[in-house]
């Protein structure tokens, strides 16, 4: 076929029936409180790594819950485990342990 | 001496109507209580359980009328005709008697928002999207043909018919967060396999302990918030649910398959009440709730003397604070009344 330079992107809509209930329950349990997210942004805001890097722990959560494991993955890789986070957390969530929590169930390697 | 008018015509027989006949009866007033209705209540009678602490709507509603078992109600009953005349309102109703009342208190609360006006939400077309009127039926009742035995997906859509200025609504109904909220985690109880979704834009739980609630709603039942309006729902071949929406956090448009829906339907100053009111031109504000003498001092004043308001026709607000507003229309009423006395 001739190639005339178009290209179909694929859908970039979220389709949330991919939820993945069983992994996300592996990672509740490891850590109750990533329940209790209010998507504030503190964490994002306070974060060492997130000046020069893509770190987010509000993204990480919201990319688990919206199936986008490896976008979760990406946005606590660059965590440096500082735990400022933690200081600046409303809802008082252990952060470092949701990180690496996160990094365990949802990374490559399981 | 003139014998002192002290008859007080309440209309509507809702929880703000019921408290302003109690107290006003314990303030030695003539009370005539005009219901529309068949019987008392009003929205209470359609509510199971009340937010934020989960108590039985039946129970608050038994006090309320323990309270008035001695007080003239008369149900099924409307006003005809109001006519203002010396310091009095010559009052007729529909079933005959007339009455001539120093002092008229409007309880005449609120409509629930007609949720099919909101057609791209399919209230009405489709079977699996339901009120949140009509889930406290079903936890009455235990009855409703359109929740299936066992839903995989559930989803509660905030704002339906309140803010939102194409249909008309711009004020925010102020109950439905709440109530959204609490059902959210009733349900749950219901269907504990279920995933159950939430769709809001801002999350207003305002109230005492309505925070804990929503604590709750996340932390044991699991309970997933998405912040984003839901833009249309539509119905595939097995007759699921499907529901569009952007998780405005992410920036990304969303789609989910479900299996029940359930629309928080708004609240709007009540049709009848308006038309009660028309026949004295009482003035409404751009929201359509009745116009207060003003908002700080004189919430429960109207601009003629004599004709007090209080509870939701004056604006969407919970059960205790109707109640209180009913207490304090009480007090303005009965100073009203007692003005004429030392005359
Ligand atoms: C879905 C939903 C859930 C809610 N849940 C809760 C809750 O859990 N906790 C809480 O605190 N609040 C709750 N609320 C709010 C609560 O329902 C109201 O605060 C309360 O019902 C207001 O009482 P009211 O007497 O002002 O009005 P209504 O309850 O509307 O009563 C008005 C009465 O007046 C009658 N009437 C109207 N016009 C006339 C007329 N012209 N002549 C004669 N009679 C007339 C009506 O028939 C009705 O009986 C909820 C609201 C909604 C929409
Ligand atoms: S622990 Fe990680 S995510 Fe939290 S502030 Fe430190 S670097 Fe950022
Ligand atoms: S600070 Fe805590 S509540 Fe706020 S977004 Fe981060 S994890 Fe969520
Ligand atoms: S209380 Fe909540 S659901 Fe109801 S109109 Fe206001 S913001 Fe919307």
């Amino acid at each position: 076929m001739i190639d005339f330079g178009y290209t179909l992107n694929p859908s970039s809509r979220i389709n949330l029936d991919n939820f993945d209930r069983n992994k996300f329950e592996k990672l509740s349990k490891s850590e109750p409180d990533v329940l209790l997210c209010i998507g504030c942004g503190s964490c994002t805001a306070s974060c060492t790594a997130g000046k020069y890097t893509d770190t987010s722990l509000r993204k990480a959560i919201l990319s688990i819950l919206d199936c986008n494991e490896k976008a979760a993955v990406d946005f606590a890789a660059s965590c440096l485990l500082c735990g400022k986070c933690t200081l600046v957390c409303p809802r008082s969530i252990n952060t470092r342990n949701l990180l690496l929590s996160i990094t365990k169930i949802y990374g490559k390697k399981q | 001496m003139k014998h002192a008018n002290k008859n007080i015509v309440i209309i509507g027989g809702g929880p703000c109507g019921m408290e302003a006949a109690y107290r006003l009866k314990n303030e030695g007033m003539n009370v005539i209580l005009v219901e529309k209705g068949p019987s008392l209540g009003g929205h209470l009678a359609c509510w199971d359980r009340l937010f934020p602490e989960s108590i039985k709507a039946d129970d608050l509603l038994d006090i309320l009328k323990n309270n008035i078992s001695d007080v003239n109600c008369f149900l099924n009953t409307e006003i005809i005709k109001m006519n203002l005349r010396n310091d009095a309102y010559d009052i007729e109703l529909s079933n005959g008697i007339t009455v001539l009342a120093r002092a008229v208190l409007f309880a005449t609360g609120f409509d629930i928002f007609p949720a099919e006006k909101k057609e791209e939400y399919g209230y009405g077309i489709y079977n699996k999207v339901i009120t949140n009127k009509d889930l406290e039926q079903y936890f009455k009742t235990g009855k409703d043909e359109r929740i299936p035995a066992n839903p995989k997906n559930i989803g509660f859509i905030h704002c339906v018919g309140s803010r939102d200025e194409k249909i008309g609504n711009r004020q925010c109904s102020k109950v439905c967060c709440a109530t959204a909220v609490k059902q959210a985690c009733e349900i749950k109880e219901r269907f504990p396999d279920a995933n159950v979704y939430s769709f809001y834009m801002d999350l207003r739980m305002f109230g005492r302990h309505y925070e804990d609630l929503y604590y709750k709603a996340q932390h044991e039942c699991g309970v997933r918030f998405i912040r984003g309006r839901v833009s249309e729902i539509s119905e595939n071949k097995e007759g699921k649910l499907i529901v569009k929406a952007e998780d405005t956090l992410m920036g990304k448009p969303i789609k989910i398959t479900m299996d029940l829906v359930v629309l928080m339907a708004g609240m709007k100053n009540s049709e009848a009440g308006i038309k009660t009111a028309g026949q004295l031109a009482v003035l409404r504000d751009d929201d359509g709730f009745f116009n207060s003498e003003d908002s700080f001092y004189n919430l429960e004043k109207s601009a003629y003397r004599g004709i007090f308001f209080a509870g939701t026709c004056l604006g969407p607000k919970t059960i205790p604070e109707t109640i209180n507003e009913a207490r304090s229309a009480v007090l303005s009423i009965k100073e009203y009344v007692e003005s004429f006395a030392n005359d």
